[in-house]
């Protein structure tokens, strides 16, 4: 809400400088969001009066005057160019070295056709009061007393406009009395006393229009008073400047003295109100739920729809407007208007705000009343209106006309003043803790522990113990309350991350540690993308999605992942490899949310590094990549590799040759990995080979801690001896069922088998590959002798025989 | 054989031996000097043909000058294999100006996010707090009605808040029991409250949800709730809490903070709280940095926990927001666009961990 300064001293009674209020309403609540000083722009320009205008000798459009700036010292020298100069004029100077915001110019002192100019005279558009720039400003002559003086000040100018937000708890400052009233509790000046009326409004005939409330007792609250008073022979004039300055601070737009008085009203006292021009109303006026599918035209000349659980205004003739919101274009007052009807009535907030969300208008009185207008200020506030009626336009008016009755206001609190100091941790003396809730509007009994609080009216967000604290502290100041150290309850820190939390953390840093760089992507995706990657049930797909790109809650990160890398490929990068870890959703359940470390490795980016190299080239990244990503992820997080199973039955977004899945057991899927498959990529729009992995940190099982000492060190001082194999087997056998076939062949003396080669060649046939295996045996007790290899080399090729029908090749 | 025979032989093989220029030509000295047939071999035979009192003096002479043609060899030796080395080395010269890779631990990234993250856990788990978590797909009676947001908070409308299929306001569905996207992560105040007794003190961090797009918003972002509760914590603790997080997060020994009294549904009295940019180089204005107050007796009491017993404080900090004040990002849409040129230049090395006693940056 924006007023001027001025305004808010009709209310408040203060010397306080600018400072000091904009610093007290940002720590009360009332949040500055701006403040327009003119005096900073137009501050440096004076009052000057043109003595004598001569003809330039050297430019036929320009005169030199001599102005006098001061009163009583010589005059200085200003050439000027405005048609209008002439002897006599009051105008506004602006000297050497000001700053000219219509131009953007800086005065400098330099001769206009060889003669020096010492300042200039200004046109309204100079100043950017107006888009007036015919000649110079041209004042009442009677202000040649005020040379010297600044024209800010003159022209009643020097108003600086505060812009404040108001919380959505605080209908009493949406008026510039309940600004000057939270000011004077703060302790910045006194709240001046209510104004009294000046007319008397309360007339001797009955208002000639009817006014009844329709609505059953289910929706009564929707509007439960309605005042009205009639205002016979009005002229509905331009409203005075000053009130034409005060709203157009505000950001209204002048319109006429009806209009703009119920404008000044809402923005003064927060009390919306709305006048008829009686002469077009037809029959009595009600206010009543809405007719699904009535129609009105409303003063925003656009038509509106009502529903029927609206609340409108109408008369015989249908509705007239949404009440509270907006009043309608067929009763709206003209500058021809002669008899009106001022309406004072209260909306409830919730219905209120759900018409003007669902008819999409906002407008004051929305704002108002949707946050809780005065209650008891319905016959005053109708009252008020009448009299700025009376004294801008005239007229008679009528008795008030009251339908229904006023919502009570104000609620009684049973306050235990302690709570101020247990809640915030300071003292207040309850001397100040009575005189601040007195100050914002409360009336206080403190016999007792137990304080009887009744709030005002004017506050519906105050209704608890704890609110009462919070209004103490507001005005107290929240910088005022001193910082207090919390209880350490250790020495020493504890650790605090749980499993879970220490498993995150440990694998961002293995995965960036392996060269991904950590992408965040969103969480939801296109429905499409989610249904390739086995998700997009229904109930994961968001209702009301900002676009179809993010519309459904995305089954894994690799689209995301994925799309991204294409993205950085598009612009120039050949080689990506991306990480993230992150949440993923089975269902819209807290236990369907996994948590997922998924990576991409997009062409040639290898763990050495990526792209050419003059000691080689970096090869194109394939599934073995990926793969020892995976596990070197899992073997990062505790798990014991060797003893995990790898199968081939990866899902549908993997190419179905070259991918694997790392699983503990036939349930327990702990990672996929693999090259990404074709139709995942067309689907993706990505081009090149790319690979992939996602491990599922959420499905690891819980890391097993046994005490912090490490097992003793078993190792001998014996030599191990290496022996190496090469097995050819059909094309389709695994690798890995002879590695576990060799592994298992001597469990005492067998400490490792590596696959050092593969091999697959016309000599050995078409359908068939070799595979070299180096086995490693560890002597425990004595060094082995010939015969004893001999024995343990035989067993491993008997078992690789057994379990894949393997030959020895020769 | 005289004494002066044997000077003879000394002088010629020390000459031969210095005349040496490889290790293969002084080997050959060798052999002539003391192999088999070697002059100093052939001089030992000849001991067995003399008379005893002869051969002593004799033996002793000889074994002195094979002890210093031994010696005199040996010198040689080393010289020539040190000059042999030298020469080798000579031709051995690599272009050391090549560039090399470095690395995987130089070329990944930890994304600037997590690595605030991490420095606001270390931060608050000095102070005691440890970390909680909660589902992003809330329902409306944990993400608004708990906290004390009603059914009719604009919050809660369509065009503020994610709600999933068949969820809608306008859906036949209980408040209470609509699907939402949570829209901050103060829910997990919520599941906190719900799932363990007093003393609580714990952080949540997470993505949030908001149906907002624009320059300076974005339909994900991140938030860290801070939550502690017990019989005793207020106002003068939290402001001690938000300062000492200040002031270890900006890395800095003093850190001006303003307070000003605020609203939200779910705190009483409630703040917000702006920093002076002084903390991140640029003093002279306020930056805005959370929402915080005194936990709404209504929450405390829509969790299970007697509000006239239990009392304490909750924040809530946009942990990108904080990220681009402190790293000096200038636009958080950047933050999710998985931009590698980005995510180079404004992320984190993994070694980077930060610990209190390293300090939180690099």
């Amino acid at each position: 809400m924006k007023f001027t300064l001025s305004w808010l001293k009709d209310h408040l009674d203060t010397d306080a400088s600018l400072e000091t209020i904009e610093k007290t309403l940002s720590s009360i609540g009332l949040e500055v969001e701006g403040i327009e000083d003119p005096s900073n722009a137009l501050g440096v320009f004076t009052i000057a009066r043109i003595v004598e205008a001569k003809q330039h000798p050297d430019a036929d459009r320009l005169q030199v005057c001599q102005v006098e700036i001061k009163p009583g010292e010589p005059t200085v020298e200003v050439v000027c160019g405005a048609p209008n100069a002439k002897p006599g004029l009051v105008g506004v100077f602006g000297p050497i070295g000001s700053y000219i915001p219509g131009t953007g110019i800086t005065l400098e002192k330099r001769p206009v056709r060889g003669i020096d100019s010492n300042g200039m005279m200004l046109s309204e558009r100079e100043l950017e009061l107006s888009e007036d720039h015919d000649g110079i400003i041209e004042l009442d002559t009677a202000l040649a007393d005020c040379v010297g003086q600044k024209y800010i000040d003159v022209a009643g100018l020097n108003d600086p406009v505060i812009e404040i937000a108001i919380t959505p708890n605080r209908p009493d400052c949406t008026g510039v009395r309940g600004v000057a009233r939270d000011l004077a509790a703060a302790g910045v000046g006194t709240l001046k006393p209510e104004p009294t009326l000046k007319h008397t409004v309360e007339g001797d005939f009955d208002c000639p229009v009817d006014i009844q409330l329709e609505f059953s007792s289910q929706a009564a609250d929707a509007c439960p008073v309605f005042a009205g008073r009639y205002v016979r022979g009005v002229q509905n004039k331009p409203a005075p400047s000053w009130m034409q300055q005060r709203l157009k601070a505000a950001g209204l737009r002048p319109i006429s003295s009806l209009v703009d008085m119920t404008n000044y009203v809402s923005l003064d006292r927060g009390r919306p109100l709305h006048v008829y021009d009686a002469d077009k109303l037809q029959g009595h006026i009600r206010a009543r739920l809405g007719k699904a599918g009535e129609k009105f035209e409303a003063l925003d000349n656009k038509t509106y729809v009502s529903g029927d659980e609206m609340c409108v205004i109408a008369d015989d003739s249908g509705p007239l407007g949404f009440g509270g919101i907006i009043g309608g274009e067929s009763t709206s007052c003209t500058p021809e208007t002669t008899n009106v009807l001022i309406e004072c009535a209260y909306f409830d907030p919730s219905r209120t705000a759900t018409t003007g969300r669902k008819a999409g208008v906002i407008t004051d009185a929305r704002y108002r009343f949707e946050r809780g207008v005065d209650p008891d200020f319905v016959v005053p506030g109708l009252d008020l209106g009448t009299e700025w009626v009376l004294e801008l336009c005239g007229g008679t008016a009528s008795k008030a006309k009251i339908a229904g009755a006023a919502p009570s206001g104000g609620t009684v609190i049973s306050f235990d003043y302690g709570k101020v100091q247990r809640l915030t941790g300071v003292d207040i003396p309850a001397s100040e803790g009575k005189r601040i809730l007195e100050a914002i509007g409360c009336e206080v009994t403190d016999n007792g522990p137990q304080w009887k609080v009744t709030t005002p009216p004017w506050r519906p967000d105050v209704h608890g113990a704890a609110d009462l604290v919070e209004e103490v502290i507001r005005i107290y100041g929240l910088d005022n309350v001193p910082a207090v150290p919390m209880k350490r309850s250790h020495g020493v820190t504890r650790a605090v991350l749980t499993d879970g939390q220490r498993r995150a953390r440990r694998a961002r840093r293995t995965l960036a540690g392996r060269g991904l760089v950590e992408a965040v992507t969103w969480s939801f995706i296109p429905q499409e993308q989610a249904e390739h990657f086995g998700g997009g049930a229904e109930q994961l797909k968001l209702a009301n999605p900002i676009s179809v790109e993010l519309s459904t809650m995305r089954p894994g990160l690799l689209a995301g992942l994925l799309v991204a890398a294409q993205r950085n490929r598009n612009r120039g990068f050949d080689d990506v490899a991306l990480f993230e870890l992150g949440q993923a959703y089975l269902d819209d359940t807290p236990k369907g949310q996994m948590q997922l470390a998924s990576g991409v490795r997009v062409g040639r980016s290898q763990l050495t590094g990526s792209g050419r190299d003059w000691r080689g080239d970096a090869v194109t990244a394939d599934a073995f990549d990926v793969k020892a990503d995976a596990a070197a992820l899992l073997s990062a997080l505790g798990l014991d590799v060797a003893k995990v199973q790898v199968t081939r039955d990866a899902p549908a977004w993997f190419h179905p040759g070259r991918s694997g899945v790392i699983r503990l057991g036939p349930k327990m899927v702990l990672a996929h990995f693999g090259e990404v498959h074709p139709a995942t990529l067309k689907l993706l729009d990505i081009d090149g080979p790319t690979t992939a992995f996602e491990i599922f940190l959420h499905a690891l099982p819980p890391e097993k801690r046994k005490g912090r000492a490490r097992a003793a060190l078993d190792v001998s001082d014996l030599l191990p001896v290496r022996r190496d194999f090469a097995f050819v087997v059909d094309k389709e056998t695994d690798a890995g069922a002879i590695v576990r076939a060799a592994t298992g062949a001597d469990k005492a003396l067998i400490s490792g088998v590596n696959v050092f080669d593969v091999f697959e060649g016309k000599a050995l046939g078409e359908d068939k590959k070799s595979i070299a295996i180096e086995v490693t045996l560890q002597p425990s007790t004595k060094t082995l002798t010939d015969a004893e290899i001999d024995k343990v080399s035989e067993k491993v090729i008997a078992a690789v025989q057994k379990a894949t029908g393997a030959t020895i090749r020769g | 054989m005289e004494a002066e025979a044997l000077t003879t032989i000394e002088t010629e093989l020390a000459g031969e031996i210095a005349g040496c220029d490889t290790l293969a030509s002084l080997d050959d000295v060798r052999v002539r000097a003391l192999g088999k047939k070697g002059r100093i071999s052939g001089l030992m035979q000849q001991l067995g043909s003399m008379a005893p009192d002869e051969r002593k003096a004799f033996g002793q002479a000889v074994n002195a000058l094979k002890t210093q043609i031994s010696g005199k060899l040996d010198t040689r030796r080393g010289e020539l294999t040190a000059k042999e080395l030298a020469n080798r080395l000579a031709t051995e010269r690599a272009d050391i100006t090549l560039p090399v890779r470095l690395g995987p631990l130089s070329e990944g990234r930890i994304h600037p996010v997590s690595q605030v993250f991490d420095e606001i856990s270390e931060i608050f788990a000095d102070m005691g707090f440890a970390i909680a978590e909660g589902p992003d797909i809330e329902t409306d009676d944990y993400n608004f009605e708990r906290l004390n947001i009603p059914s009719d908070h604009p919050a809660r409308q369509e065009h503020d808040t994610f709600y999933l299929s068949g969820s809608l306001p306008s859906d036949d569905v209980g408040d209470g029991m609509r699907k939402v996207l949570r829209t901050h992560t103060s829910p997990v105040q919520i599941r906190t409250m719900l799932n363990q007794k007093p003393p609580i003190r714990v952080i949540a961090p997470g993505r949030v949800y908001r149906s907002d797009s624009d320059q300076t918003h974005t339909p994900m972002f991140h938030q860290i709730e801070g939550l502690v509760i017990d019989e005793v914590t207020h106002l003068g603790h939290l402001k001690w809490c938000l300062e000492e997080f200040c002031k270890a997060f900006f890395e800095v020994d003093e850190v001006k903070m303003r307070f000003r009294a605020s609203h939200f549904p779910f705190t009483e009295p409630s703040m917000e709280v702006d920093v002076d940019a002084a903390a991140i180089g640029k003093p002279g204005q306020w930056l805005e940095i959370l929402g915080s107050g005194m936990v709404h007796p209504k929450v405390i009491a829509n969790c299970g926990l007697d509000p006239e017993k239990y009392q304490g404080f909750a924040f809530g900090v946009g942990l990108d927001r904080l990220t681009m004040l402190k790293y000096g990002i200038p636009d958080l849409r950047d933050m999710f666009s998985a931009d590698l040129r980005w995510m180079k230049h404004y992320g984190f090395l993994p070694m980077d961990m930060p610990t209190l006693a390293r300090g939180m940056s690099s």
